[in-house]
């Protein structure tokens, strides 16, 4: 049952293990295809579709697509890499993403990618929704002007702290974020140690009295892109 | 006026920005003598020429987005002038600092600037009303939701060697082409 196959990633034989999906068999083959909503440990969302791939020519997201015997991905397509680049300027357009003070700048994985496909520009007009802050946990902060809905502390929350602090409100434009609680975070049970603060990829959600203190220039995605060799993948 | 010169001419302006983008565009430090050699300044707060005089400019450098009426008449006009027009800095390419704004209808904006504000004291609650002030877009837009952009310097401010690199770049008749370090957004 588990004996490994393989499967044809742009041309490259990879091995790949059933029961894998097609973005883990390529980690494993340290093949990059660019991510946002997927963290390892979490289980698979497929909500932000920038690791959208062509297998048999229908786009299906590599966070989620299992492995199956010689199987052939394209990943790394003129057309893929420039529906990517469209998902990240979206991104960019539908909050209200101010990376000149925001605390997560240098270690953020939107502004990572917008990096690394070379975005300099927008091409979409922006929105700027009018979104709120929740400051009023002492030791943590939501802001939801940053949040692109990967899903991540609902996740994590609920299946590595046990919580489940955080779920989706709304529907379409008006989906966001939400908390356990009649109003705001501080009524929650959330605590500055819980899992669910270390995967949200953007400067949505912070521990307070932290930001700042890597020097510009050492910061994580300051010198080479997301998804390079000397980005090791966070645990 | 010096001499007329065939030296290509760069216009420069802060629309809704800081300055900061034409600091940054001097901290390219004794390179600043090179480009003296390269280029002559059109219009630009660095020789404090206030309008152009009819010649065409090569490279028109926009700093801040458009926040007023009198943001959209110079970027319209720069548009006329420039052969190419390069958005500098988080300003010009997305609103930066002065779109915060944009996330408020004008009305209240200017209610907590001149009336309602706590260090406001303003008991009469008068207004700015001087037909000589330019009055505020509805919202603050980047430039090139008004004109024609061709090329964008992210960064706030673009850093020294940004700036040089495409400046430079766009003088020799190429795109300017950002290595990976110099693409940021901070």
């Amino acid at each position: 049952m588990n004996a490994p196959i393989t499967i044809t990633i742009d041309g490259v034989e990879v091995p790949a293990t059933p029961g894998q999906t097609i973005l883990e068999a390529a980690d494993a083959a340290g093949i990059y295809i660019p991510r946002l909503c997927y963290r390892p440990g979490l289980e698979p969302y497929g909500g932000c579709r920038v690791c959208m791939v062509h297998v048999a020519g229908r786009a299906c997201a590599a966070c989620t697509q299992p492995v199956s015997p010689n199987m052939v991905v394209e990943n790394d397509t003129g057309e893929l890499q420039e529906q990517r680049k469209m998902i990240i300027e979206m991104l960019f357009v539908e909050g209200n993403h101010f990376c000149m003070f925001c605390e997560k700048s240098g270690n953020c994985e939107l502004q990572a990618l917008a990096y690394r496909f070379g975005i300099t520009a927008p091409r979409f007009d922006l929105f700027f929704p009018k979104r709120d802050v929740d400051a009023s946990h002492p030791e943590i902060l939501i802001d939801h002007n940053r949040c692109i809905l990967c899903a991540g502390c609902v996740r994590a929350s609920r299946d590595l702290d046990g919580k489940s602090i955080f779920h989706f409100t709304g529907r379409g434009p008006d989906r966001r974020i939400a908390v356990n609680a009649e109003a705001q975070l501080a009524a929650t049970d959330a605590d500055v140690t819980d899992r669910a603060l270390d995967v949200c990829p953007v400067g949505a959600l912070l521990r307070k009295r932290e930001g700042y203190r890597t020097p510009v220039g050492q910061r994580p995605y300051d010198q080479a892109p997301i998804g390079s060799n000397d980005q090791p993948e966070e645990a | 006026m010096a001499a007329t010169s065939n030296k290509p001419r760069v216009a420069t302006v802060s629309l809704a920005g800081c300055f900061g983008c034409h600091m940054s565009l001097l901290d390219i430090d004794e390179r600043l003598l090179d480009l003296a050699e390269l280029i002559e300044f059109d219009r630009s707060p660095i020789n404090d020429y206030k309008s152009f005089d009819g010649r065409r400019c090569a490279v028109g450098l926009i700093e801040g987005g458009c926040a007023n009426e009198e943001n959209v008449r110079v970027l319209r006009d720069f548009r006329t002038h420039c052969d190419v027009l390069v958005s500098v800095g988080a300003c010009a390419i997305n609103g930066g600092i002065p779109a915060l704004r944009n996330m408020v209808s004008v009305e209240e904006c200017i209610d907590e600037a001149y009336r309602s504000g706590l260090t406001v004291v303003n008991p009469d609650g008068i207004l700015p009303d001087d037909p000589e002030l330019p009055r505020l877009l509805d919202r603050v837009r980047p430039c090139h939701e008004v004109v024609k952009i061709d090329y964008h310097l992210p960064g706030c401010p673009p850093s020294a060697d940004t700036i040089w690199n495409a400046l430079t770049a766009l003088l020799s008749g190429a795109p300017p082409e950002l290595p990976y370090p110099l693409i940021k957004y901070d």
